[in-house]
């Protein structure tokens, strides 16, 4: 088994979201905390693709942001490489690894700067990280960058706006692709492009993958979309991982019942008119989650234990599930 | 077919713009039979929502209908203006949007929409008005709907919003309802509820649905026949299982294979998905013939002059000389 690159342990975030300080004097209101991420630990190995999947809500950006540092967390710790990037005294070694991780954004129209030319874009990450000084140096390096990611050379002279959300997309590979990182935290890359495109993106980052040994941690609320380009996959459900498990194994034989849930909500395309549980409810207020385990007032499986102790993670066979029923071996 | 409920024949949409009329639909031609769902798939810029928005009579303009007809019960409302098109959106056709938080007024509680709206269009007392929109608020799955109607949008969930709209658009009991994107913003969990509650009432009440959608899965699970735009023209309309089982046209073919699916078992992993190269084309740069041509792998000589008419092939009608 490969070594793992990047762990999280009991990594947390809370945001305040309370009302401004005189309407809360005035109201009487009181502080409001919410916990976006609790509790969450992971690795992602060397070379491999793990997916967090959930609904919106459910902290899976959150965590991606994390790990980039673009939010410190509240609790927890974050290990890349065996280097610790949380509360760590030298800044400058946190700086020199987080040059080996780098992100894609959803919006491939906000992730870019339109007053910018393509070559603008993509040499940016060159200069500041000081890997081609020379205009020679750059122009290659630019142009190889594009042909990587399946655009000509000349599209280096054109703005943003002259392309379509796939080739923008595939510009803001290029620039994470840069500063040659090792590790990339791509949040719902596709999500925002057409099925035809987004089949040629998932393409190109498998393609890459191969090519350059990267390692993804990729954030999506498809399942289907993650089940052709993940490893390993995370179930999240507010702020917490609920099942992590191969992708063989999270599809063939789900254990925690929100992961079985979301996969019979997933529309048939297959049309073999499977018989399905209704799904019931909504996602609770994540400001007032409920009591012991969180997904329990939607379970058809909730005990007296589950509204009152919250599930830890729990080896079951070769998944983890934080669930008091698979552990009692109910389900 | 004539007992259609709505039929569309030859439509076209154009935008005038300073560098020439642009034609976001081009001869499109399609029909709605009572308590049927009609899916209209495709890709962003397809055409599909200004098919849409044409048949209900809210293009914007410099937007119009440059051609065709557009039949409701038999009688013609492409042609109708102002006041007449009103009456029959909302009376006889209920539009649902993307967007639940933008079709609802933040201001009014959803009772006071919902009665205003029954009033509007039939020919009730005020009491009644408000016994038939809790009856609806229960029909849609409100749990609580006798309270639940003193509320404002802001206090429902994206879901329970969603279902209001739906709620708002069979008001006056219309014939037929336009949906589109109705599930879009919404999760995977809640989108199958809001699909199953379509479905019957589409079934229950004899209602002819427009389901408009990028998303082939909410087709599968909820069309009879389902109609695939690609650049302002159905390439390919024919029964669910068909199109879905069987696509004829290289376009739809290339999209099905496109969809990644979930598959259990061990080769499913590093398996390529079909892509079909490029993109769309923009409005301003269809290319003569056959718009696919570029894209397409079974491209031939005919199709980069000549446009291809729909034809009949197996159950469905396929616009491709492959079959002409």
């Amino acid at each position: 088994m490969a070594s793992a690159l990047l762990r999280l342990q009991e990594v947390g975030r809370d945001f305040d979201v309370s009302r401004p300080w005189l309407n809360r004097l005035l109201e009487g209101l009181p502080r409001e905390i919410l916990r976006a991420v609790d509790g969450v630990s992971f690795e992602v190995r060397r070379g491999e693709t793990l997916a967090l999947v959930g609904e919106s809500g459910c902290g899976k950006s959150t965590v991606a942001r994390l790990i980039v540092g673009l939010y410190e967390p509240s609790r927890g710790r974050i290990e890349f490489d065996g280097v610790t990037l949380t509360g760590a005294r030298d800044r400058a070694e946190v700086r020199r690894v987080r040059r080996r991780m780098q992100m894609i954004f959803q919006d491939p129209y906000a992730s870019l700067n339109p007053r910018w030319r393509v070559r603008e874009v993509i040499a940016e990450p060159l200069r500041v990280l000081g890997l081609a000084t020379s205009t020679s140096e750059i122009e290659a390096r630019v142009a190889e960058l594009l042909a990587q990611v399946g655009l000509a050379p000349e599209d280096a002279d054109k703005y943003p706006h002259e392309f379509s959300g796939g080739q923008r997309q595939r510009i803001s590979i290029a620039r994470a692709l840069a500063g040659r990182p090792e590790f990339l935290v791509c949040d719902e890359p596709t999500s925002a492009l057409d099925v035809s495109v987004q089949a040629q993106i998932l393409n190109l980052m498998t393609d890459l993958q191969e090519r350059l040994g990267l390692t993804y941690l990729f954030i999506s609320h498809n399942l289907a979309v993650v089940s052709h380009i993940a490893d390993r996959i995370g179930v999240m459900y507010l702020g917490r991982i609920v099942e992590l498990a191969t992708a063989e194994r999270l599809f063939s034989r789900p254990r925690h019942p929100y992961t079985r849930m979301l996969l019979d909500a997933v529309p048939d395309l297959e049309m073999t008119g499977k018989a399905r549980t209704p799904v019931a409810g909504e996602v609770p207020n994540p400001l007032a989650p409920p009591p012991g385990c969180a997904f329990h007032p939607r379970c058809p499986h909730a005990t007296e234990r589950c509204r009152l102790e919250r599930p830890a993670m729990r080896a079951a066979g070769e998944a983890q599930v934080a669930c008091h029923a698979v552990e009692e071996g109910r389900i | 077919m004539s007992e259609a409920l709505l039929e569309v024949r030859d439509l076209r949409v154009e935008f005038p713009t300073r560098r020439g009329t642009l034609v976001a639909v081009d001869g499109v031609s399609l029909s709605i039979a009572p308590g049927e769902v009609l899916g209209v798939v495709g890709e962003s810029g397809a055409g599909k929502s200004l098919t849409g928005l044409a048949i209900i009579g809210l293009l914007e303009p410099p937007g119009r209908i440059a051609g065709g007809e557009i039949r409701l019960e038999g009688a013609r409302i492409d042609n109708l203006r102002g006041e007449a098109i009103r009456r029959i959106r909302g009376r006889r056709i209920g539009v649902i949007f993307q967007d639940p938080l933008t079709s609802l007024n933040p201001l009014y509680t959803i009772g006071r929409q919902l009665t205003e709206t029954i009033l509007t269009h039939l020919d009730v007392t005020a009491a009644e008005a408000r016994e038939r929109a809790i009856a609806l608020l229960r029909e849609v799955g409100i749990p609580a709907p006798e309270s639940r109607i003193e509320h404002y949008p802001h206090q429902f969930s994206g879901g329970m919003r969603q279902r209001v709209v739906i709620a708002l658009a069979l008001c006056a009991e219309p014939r037929l309802v336009i949906a589109d994107e109705p599930t879009t913003a919404l999760d995977v969990s809640i989108q199958a509820q809001i699909i199953q509650l379509l479905k019957r009432l589409a079934r229950e009440r004899g209602t002819a649905v427009m389901l408009i959608t990028h998303d082939m899965g909410v087709i599968a699970e909820t069309a009879d026949r389902v109609a695939v735009m690609y650049a302002g023209r159905v390439v390919e309309i024919g029964p669910v299982r068909e199109v879905i089982h069987a696509p004829r046209h290289p376009y739809t073919a290339g999209l099905m294979g496109s969809i990644p699916k979930i598959r259990a078992g061990a080769a499913r992993r590093r398996e390529r998905l079909a892509q079909i190269e490029g993109a769309m084309p923009r409005l301003t740069q269809i290319p003569p013939g056959c718009a696919f041509n570029p894209r397409c792998p079974k491209r031939m000589e005919r199709c980069l002059a000549e446009r291809p008419a729909p034809v009949a092939a197996g159950a469905n009608r396929v616009a491709c000389w492959l079959y002409g």
